[in-house]
């Protein structure tokens, strides 16, 4: 099946910042999103959520432009005082127009 | 004094977070599953805000407003009364001086209601409309300590923090106050004689609620006991105002409800509200605009701090200092 190589982003951060970052990431050009609640811990420990401990996981497939956009946006607003990893993986994807 | 301490010791709702404390203390995998925890809170609010508000459309206006002005009195000086002992005594920075004195300006639902149900059993119950007390104090003071920390951050050039108006919005459209607020208003139109069909379920003092409150407060044992590693993190100072805070804010509370006509019950009730501090309605809106506000001390002051104290001594010590005040 013909293929178009493109790039995922993925996102995993404190849950308050689930609605500013999904608007952004639309507004960086994500045509879509898809989010998963997931538990973990990392540099910062704990969470302000209720109950405690929760974080939100948000996918988006995008062209490297945007991916771009979306990484510099993430790490400006969020790396400082947030408790947010970002990182991109190559995908390939069928139906490569849905997503750009 | 060492009798009432006992007794609430005995009963189901401080065991039942004893015991949740002491789950987690012991590794078990118990947790109450989140759906239910979430649903039991929903119910729980819901219940405060329709008995309340039933309650609310019988009682009459000039008995409410002086407690009600106390109550606001109290949301006005509790997170500015924290923020300075944290600033000068404890040395804290500004932004996390004023995210700890948001969570002890707002209150704790769940410390409200434990505190109402050892009045009931004390036999001096609170009166009926202090659920609407309990809408007025959770707002108040999340803002003033927010606006503390915006002001010290701009004089020192921080980062700028959200909008107010953001803020405001998460905090008024958050679980607590829509439930609350929601379940008192139609608490209020549904009045007495349609209360009847809903009763038995929604009533505050019957055998339902108390026992969700049970399993509630066991989870609350198992949330507050996972935070219990976190102590060392603080530091003593931190540890200490999390107990003598919540002493000093509850002493005045209860003498200021006593001043303003409440009973034995109702300032005992209004003293564990201002010694409460949040833990739902507060950290997320402290995140969004304190960012630089490290939610490890406001969150272990608040859940594993004073939640126990206030559960475990607070309020029967509350009611102890309610009777002094009200024998002279």
């Amino acid at each position: 099946m013909q293929t178009v190589g493109l790039k995922l982003v993925t996102i995993v951060a404190e849950p308050v910042l689930e609605e500013r970052l999904i608007e952004a990431l639309h507004r960086l050009g994500a045509r879509g999103h898809t989010l998963a609640e997931v538990r973990g811990a990392g540099s910062r420990g704990m969470r302000a959520s209720d109950p405690p401990g929760q974080g939100v996981r948000i996918e988006v497939v995008v062209s490297e432009a945007v991916a771009d956009r979306i990484l510099d946006h993430v790490a400006q607003e969020y790396f400082p005082h947030y408790a947010v990893i970002a990182f991109v993986t190559d995908v390939a994807v069928v139906r490569g127009e849905k997503y750009v | 004094m060492t009798e009432i301490l006992v007794q609430n010791l005995l009963s189901p709702v401080t065991l039942a977070f004893v015991l949740g404390v002491l789950a987690r203390l012991a590794r078990s995998e118990f947790t109450l599953p989140k759906d239910i925890y979430a649903g039991i809170a929903i119910y729980l609010l819901l219940a405060l805000g329709l008995h309340g508000g039933v309650e609310l459309g019988r009682a009459s206006f000039d008995d409410i407003l002086a407690p009600a002005l106390a109550t606001l009195a109290i949301g006005a000086l509790t997170p500015v009364s924290s923020y300075l002992v944290l600033r000068r005594l404890g040395r804290f920075g500004q932004q996390d001086a004023a995210g700890i004195a948001a969570h002890y300006g707002s209150v704790s639902a769940v410390t409200f209601i434990a505190a109402q149900q050892f009045v009931n059993v004390m036999g001096q119950p609170s009166e009926a409309f202090m659920p609407s007390l309990l809408t007025l104090l959770e707002s108040p003071g999340i803002h003033i300590a927010l606006a503390i920390g915006a002001i010290a951050s701009r004089s020192t050039g921080g980062l700028g923090a959200t909008p107010l108006r953001s803020t405001l919005h998460e905090v008024l459209t958050g679980r607590t106050m829509v439930l609350l607020v929601g379940g008192l208003v139609v608490g209020v139109l549904i009045g007495p004689k349609n209360w009847g069909a809903v009763e038995l379920f929604y009533d505050t003092k019957g055998p339902v609620f108390r026992g969700m409150l049970v399993i509630f407060l066991l989870e609350m044992g198992v949330v507050a006991g996972a935070r219990l590693k976190d102590l060392g993190k603080v530091g003593p100072f931190l540890l200490g105002f999390g107990i003598g805070m919540p002493l000093v804010h509850g002493v005045l509370g209860t003498w200021l409800g006593t001043l303003t006509g409440l009973g034995v019950g109702g300032a005992t009730v209004l003293g564990a509200m201002a010694a409460s501090a949040s833990y739902i309605a507060a950290p997320p809106a402290v995140r969004l605009s304190l960012p630089e506000a490290n939610p490890t001390y406001s969150l272990t002051a608040s859940l594993a701090i004073t939640f126990p104290f206030n559960i475990l001594a607070g309020i029967p010590i509350f009611f102890q200092v309610a009777k002094l005040t009200q024998s002279v």
